[in-house]
């Protein structure tokens, strides 16, 4: 049941995305931006935690799962350090994710080439 | 010419084809419901190999970097979203692929004003606003704590 | 002889021959329906250069030598080499020809370079000031995409009215007097913008251009559209192209069963992905060089208005919310013996 969750509400936020895309002409760069930063509100919220809980990957593996992690993590840190974890609380929570995409990409502009077209 | 802008407006409008909104909808659900079955399967597997619920979440994110990065160095995945557009591009590989595929091109203007900074041409606005608006949401909690 | 016709056209006092032009295309144009045509088709999008600037310039400098040597004329006896490209200061015309040690006029129009460098070159030989000049225009789509879009290995998907930008570049030889393909004068364009935002639909920013431009030829010179055998622009695509017949039409010009446009006869849009069409400063050039020259000198044509067209935008114009103002050149191109 979990996979199948994951796979209708993952493919939902993707569809969005797609309809967004094709209607308002913003460039997937900027999908990008909006979906994070949406991620963020609906998870300071309280409302995407819900969907995590509900559809797992389907939730947390999109863009706004990314934003939840952030909101998510600013909370926790808020709530272990106080005012300085406003500070701090989202970009711990995205370090590993940050990290990971950042050494992995210096990786890559070491070893590949752009493939012509 | 007797043509205005406003009724030029229109007739582009007209001449212009639209996107297939229903293939290309039907394409990113599926592609992007795979990816996060993907990340799901996965999550599974960490976790029963002894990682806390975060932890796996975490790893999840790695793997599919990696995965992302990876296509992208060997020039597979804007073929990947040409086919299935956000099903591809939302997903957290997108934002490995946006910062991939700058560096990798911008290698060319060196490694420090090509790959260092080009790498966040695309994923910066993406951290800068999801951070800004993660402090945001910090500064409102902390006072509804209070 | 008054020179000047109307407000935009002159008409040479003699006509001024076009002797060679050369055409080297990247692969997918080679895969086009005009493959067979191109004088070089090379393989390699980064032709054995460490980037895809350095890549556009070879292309350049190589339609260069091979239109050289098709006019059999050394390099060195060309008076002036007019050369326009999209890259930023105009990287691909500087690297590509700062060997070529000639006096160097380097020139934008978005990609209505060749009919930019046609109508000064036509008029720098008709003026006296020269005996041979040498025109050149080149595009990638690599170092496009790199300049206007996304890194290449980016994901994003293309719009159904985004054109592709051509790998290629092309040149032309003209001098004093010769015989068969001439130049008899040309149209320079306005400025033309019609309020087109959308960077992913430059046919609807320069159709406008493209109608204003063909209307006022016309005009000046108080011909018709029945004058020449085709009117081809440079890079409309099929959205530009529709666009174009229904302004023109709008102002009494009825040109549907002779225009071309090079941007369609480039690729094959069905097998070829490319959307709109081709653009690009190589598109106009090299489709020119290759095929309506070719088929003038054989006789298929014998009188065309050759109207390239460009999009005058930058990324950071782009950016900061500006339109987009197309332009058009048209030279008028006849066979003369």
């Amino acid at each position: 049941m979990q996979f199948f969750w994951a796979f209708i509400i993952g493919g939902a936020i993707c569809a969005i995305g797609q309809i967004l895309i094709d209607k308002t002409k913003l460039t997937s760069a900027r999908i990008l931006v909006l979906f994070v930063v949406v991620g963020v509100i609906l998870g300071g919220a309280g409302i995407y935690p819900r969907l995590v809980e509900f559809a797992g990957a389907g939730a947390s593996v999109p863009l706004p799962g990314f934003g939840n992690l952030l909101a998510k993590g600013v909370k926790q840190e808020i709530d272990a350090q106080g005012a300085i974890g406003i500070l701090t609380g989202g970009l711990k929570a995205a370090a590993a994710g940050l990290m990971a995409a950042v050494s992995l990409s210096f990786l890559a502009a070491l070893i590949f080439e752009p493939k012509a077209k | 010419m007797k043509t205005n802008r406003q009724h030029y407006d229109q007739m582009v409008k007209k001449a212009s084809p639209n996107s297939k909104l229903g293939l290309n909808c039907f394409k990113a659900f599926i592609v992007g419901g795979l990816i996060c079955v993907l990340g799901q399967f996965l999550y599974g597997l960490f976790e029963s190999w002894g990682a806390t619920n975060d932890q796996a979440a975490t790893y999840v994110a790695i793997t599919l970097i990696f995965s992302a990065v990876l296509l992208t160095g060997i020039g597979k995945f804007d073929d990947l979203v040409n086919f299935a557009g956000a099903g591809a591009a939302v997903p957290i590989t997108g934002f490995a692929n946006a910062m991939a595929s700058p560096a990798i091109e911008f290698k060319k203007e060196g490694y420090i004003f090509g790959v260092g900074a080009k790498m966040f041409l695309i994923a910066g606005p993406v951290i800068v606003y999801g951070t800004l608006a993660s402090m945001l949401v910090g500064i409102v909690y902390f006072f509804i704590q209070r | 002889m008054l020179k000047r016709h109307g407000e935009q056209t002159v008409i040479f006092s003699k006509p001024v021959g076009i002797v060679a032009a050369s055409s080297v295309v990247g692969p997918k144009e080679g895969e086009g329906p005009l493959g067979g045509r191109f004088d070089l088709v090379e393989n390699g999008l980064m032709f054995e250069t460490r980037s895809w600037e350095a890549a556009e310039s070879k292309f350049a400098k190589t339609a260069v030598n091979l239109c050289s040597c098709k006019a059999e004329i050394p390099v060195g006896d060309f008076e002036y080499i007019i050369a326009g490209d999209l890259l930023n200061q105009s990287t691909g015309s500087i690297f590509g020809l700062r060997d070529t040690n000639r006096p160097y006029l380097g020139i934008f129009g978005a990609c209505s370079a060749m009919g930019e460098g046609l109508s000064i070159g036509g008029m720098l030989i008709d003026g006296g000031f020269a005996q041979k000049v040498m025109i050149v225009a080149s595009s990638h789509f690599c170092s496009a995409e790199k300049q206007f879009r996304f890194p290449l290995e980016f994901g994003s998907q293309r719009p159904p009215t985004s054109s592709w930008t051509v790998t290629g570049a092309a040149a032309a030889a003209l001098t004093a007097g010769g015989k068969g393909p001439a130049l008899m004068g040309c149209t320079t364009g306005k400025i033309v913008d019609m309020g087109v935002k959308d960077a992913h639909n430059m046919g609807a920013a320069m159709a406008g251009a493209a109608a204003d431009t063909i209307a006022a030829h016309f005009r000046d010179l108080g011909r018709n559209p029945s004058y020449y055998d085709a009117i081809i622009t440079g890079d409309l695509g099929h959205v530009g192209q529709e666009l174009l017949l229904q302004m023109l039409s709008r102002e009494g010009f009825e040109i549907a069963s002779r225009h071309r446009d090079c941007g369609i006869e480039i690729f094959d849009k069905d097998t070829q992905g490319t959307l709109n069409g081709g653009s690009g400063c190589a598109c106009s050039g090299v489709v020119f060089a290759a095929y309506f020259y070719e088929e003038m000198k054989r006789g298929k044509y014998n009188k065309i208005l050759f109207v390239p067209t460009g999009a005058l935008m930058s990324p950071t114009s782009v950016q900061q919310g500006e339109s987009i103002p197309g332009i058009a050149h048209a030279v008028i191109i006849e066979n003369w013996s």
